[in-house]
C-alpha cells in the first residue's frame, strides 16, 4: 500500500482512520438523514489518447494509472488521498473498501492494472481502470445530490485540464458501455424504507420507479438484494438532459420516495402503535443481549431501531444524544459485515467467529452505558 | 428419491437440461431448484440484453465484420460484450450505435458539460449546440415550419465547421 501527496511514507493502518472517521458521510449530519442514508453522484470518464479498458495493454493501463496519479497531486480536493494499486491490498482490505461502497466488486475481481484514490475523508473515491479509465464518486451523509455534485464537478474540471477526456460535441463524453455515454453521471440516494417495506407499498413505488427510467437496487448496488430495508434509487437516463436536470429529477423522485414513507410511518404510528413499540424494544432487547448473530438478522434489527429512533419511541439518552444515536447506528450497519469486523478485531475470522464477534460489536456499542 | 444436488431432501423437482448438447436429467429439492432458478436467471446477461435492443434480426450480414480503424475492434464483439473498444468505435459503428442510444436513453444529443480543453469548445460548436437545443425543443412542440428552419440552418453552420471556416 502506498501513500502519495504530501505523506510519502507507507501507513499500512490507513483504513483503521475510516473506522473511526467523524467527517465521513457516515456521520448522520446531513439534511433528511433519518431516510436518506447517503447521496452519490459518479461520473464515467476516459482518456482519449488510450483505447477503453477492456482492449488496453497492461502497458497502457499502467500508463494511464501513472497519469492519474501525476494529475491528482496537483487538485486540491485530492492532493492528499490515498492512491493505492488494487494489487497491493489484501483479500480484506478489498471486501473492506467494498463494504464501504468506495470500489464496485468489478474492481476486485481483476486487481491487475487497476487503481484506487480515496480522499482521507472519504468523500472521493476514484477508481481507475474499472470499466472506463476513470469512475468518480462523490458522497455526503443525507439528502444532498447538490454538494455531491459540486465536489465531483470541480474534480472532473481539474481533470479535464490534464488528462485529455474522450469527448464528443454530439454525444457527450464517451464511454465503454453505451448505457453510460452522455453526462456518465449516475446519482443515486440510499434510502431506509422500513414504513413502505411493512405497509407493503414498496413493491408498487419500486415498479412505479422502474416505468419513469429510475433504477432501484439493494445495499450493495448491482444485483444485490435489498438488506435492512436499504434501496438505492438512481437515475437511468445519462444523455439529453443536462447534469442539473438529472439531479433535479433524482432529487424530485427521491422527494416523493421520501414522503411516501414518512406517511407510512405516522400511518404505523397511528395505527398499530403497541406493535411498532414492541418490534423496536425487542430489537434493542436482542441487539443489546445476542451472543450470535448473522449479518442479515442484525441488519433487520438495526433497521427496527433506526426507525424507532425516527419515530421517537426509543428514548433512551445513549441513543437519543443529539446526533450520536444516527450516527452510531450508521456506523453499526457498516460494522456487522465481515470484513469491518476483522478489521475491527485485526486478525481473519471464519463464519462461526464472525457470529460471535458481531453480537459482541452490537452489545458493546448498544449497552446503555 | 434424494435431491442429486445436496443428497439430504427428498426431490420433488425434475430438471432437464441441455448441456453441449447432451440431455443431462436433474431430480432436486425446492431448496436446491430455487437456488438453480436464481442461476439461471443469472445467465441471461447484461450485453445479451444490450444487444437485443439493437434489433437482431434487421441487421444485414457484413456489419458484424465492420472494424474500428481506432482500435481493430469488430461490431461483432460489441455485441459479444456489449462494449466498445475505443472512443472512435462510436464514429466507426455511428449508424448501428445511435438508434441504440436513442433507445436507451430517449436522445442522442448531449446537453450537459463539456472538458475545459479540447474539442467542442469553438464558437461554431457552440452555435451547433444551441440549435440542436432549438431544434429538439421545436419537435417536442411539435412546431414542424420551425423546426425545418433550425434544421437548415444547423446543416449550414455544420458544413461551416467541415470546412474549416471557425
Amino acid at each position: 500500500m502506498s501513500l502519495s501527496g504530501c505523506d510519502a511514507e507507507r501507513n499500512p493502518a490507513m483504513f483503521d482512520e475510516f473506522l473511526s472517521n467523524s467527517k465521513s458521510w457516515l456521520n448522520g449530519k446531513g439534511p433528511s438523514s433519518g431516510i436518506v442514508f447517503s447521496s452519490r453522484i459518479r461520473l464515467a470518464r476516459n482518456l482519449a489518447a488510450y483505447p477503453f479498458v477492456g482492449r488496453a495493454s497492461f502497458q497502457q493501463k499502467n500508463q494511464i494509472l501513472k497519469k492519474i496519479q501525476q494529475a491528482h497531486a496537483q487538485i486540491p480536493l485530492l492532493s492528499r488521498a490515498l492512491y493505492l494499486r488494487m494489487t497491493e491490498i489484501e483479500d480484506v482490505d478489498k471486501q473492506f473498501l467494498l463494504e464501504r461502497h468506495l470500489v464496485s466488486r468489478e474492481h476486485l475481481t481483476s486487481p491487475r492494472g487497476r487503481g484506487l484514490l480515496v480522499s482521507r475523508d472519504e468523500k472521493i473515491a476514484v477508481m481507475i481502470n474499472e470499466e472506463d479509465h476513470l469512475r468518480m464518486q462523490a458522497v455526503t451523509s443525507g439528502f444532498n445530490l447538490q454538494e455531491c455534485w459540486e465536489l465531483l464537478n470541480s474534480i472532473d474540471d481539474r481533470f479535464s485540464k490534464t488528462v485529455g477526456y474522450a469527448f464528443s460535441p454530439e454525444l457527450g463524453y464517451l464511454t465503454a458501455c453505451p448505457t453510460n455515454v452522455g453526462t456518465g453521471l449516475r446519482g443515486s440516494c440510499m434510502l431506509h424504507l422500513p414504513a413502505l417495506v411493512l405497509t407493503k407499498k414498496i413493491n408498487k413505488i419500486l415498479d412505479l420507479l422502474t416505468k419513469i427510467s429510475f433504477t432501484i437496487r439493494g445495499l450493495f448496488g448491482e444485483g444485490t438484494q435489498a438488506l435492512g430495508n436499504f434501496f438505492q434509487i438512481s437515475n437511468q437516463v445519462r444523455l439529453g438532459l443536462s447534469e442539473r436536470e438529472i439531479i433535479e429529477n433524482l432529487t424530485g423522485v427521491v422527494n416523493q420516495v421520501k414522503s411516501q414513507e414518512m406517511d407510512a410511518r405516522r400511518f404505523l404510528l397511528r395505527k398499530y402503535k403497541l406493535k411498532m413499540e414492541d418490534g423496536v424494544w425487542r430489537a434493542l432487547g436482542l441487539l443489546r443481549n445476542c451472543r450470535l448473530v448473522s449479518t442479515q438478522e442484525s441488519l433487520e434489527h438495526l433497521s427496527m431501531l433506526s426507525l424507532g429512533l425516527d419515530l421517537g419511541i426509543i428514548k433512551d439518552s445513549h441513543l437519543c444524544e443529539k446526533g450520536k444515536g444516527r450516527e452510531l447506528l450508521n456506523n453499526l450497519f457498516l460494522s456487522v459485515h465481515p470484513a469491518h469486523l476483522q478489521k475491527i478485531e485485526h486478525k481473519v475470522l471464519n463464519e462461526k467467529e464472525r457470529d460471535s464477534v458481531r453480537a459482541d460489536v452490537l452489545r458493546e456499542r448498544l449497552s446503555p452505558c | 428419491m434424494l435431491c442429486d444436488v445436496c443428497q439430504k431432501n427428498a426431490a420433488t423437482v425434475h430438471l432437464t437440461e441441455i448441456v453441449n448438447e447432451k440431455v443431462v436429467e436433474m431430480h432436486i429439492c425446492q431448496e436446491c431448484a430455487r437456488h438453480k432458478a436464481a442461476e439461471i436467471k443469472d445467465q441471461v446477461s447484461f450485453s445479451d440484453f444490450l444487444t437485443g435492443l439493437s434489433g437482431k434480426s434487421q441487421e444485414k450480414k457484413g456489419v458484424r465484420a465492420k472494424k474500428c480503424p481506432g482500435c481493430g475492434s469488430t461490431y461483432r464483439e460489441f455485441r459479444e460484450t456489449g462494449r466498445l473498444g475505443c472512443a472512435k468505435c462510436y464514429a466507426a459503428f455511428r449508424e448501428h450505435l445511435l438508434p441504440l442510444v436513442k433507445k436507451i436513453h430517449g436522445s442522442v444529443y448531449h446537453q450537459g458539460k463539456r472538458p475545459l480543453t479540447g474539442k467542442g469548445r469553438g464558437a461554431l460548436d457552440v452555435k451547433i449546440r444551441e440549435l440542436q437545443n432549438l431544434l429538439n425543443r421545436a419537435i417536442q412542440l411539435e412546431e414542424y415550419e420551425e423546426a425545418a428552419r433550425l434544421r437548415d440552418e444547423l446543416k449550414r453552420v455544420r458544413r461551416r465547421k467541415k470546412s474549416g471556416d471557425v
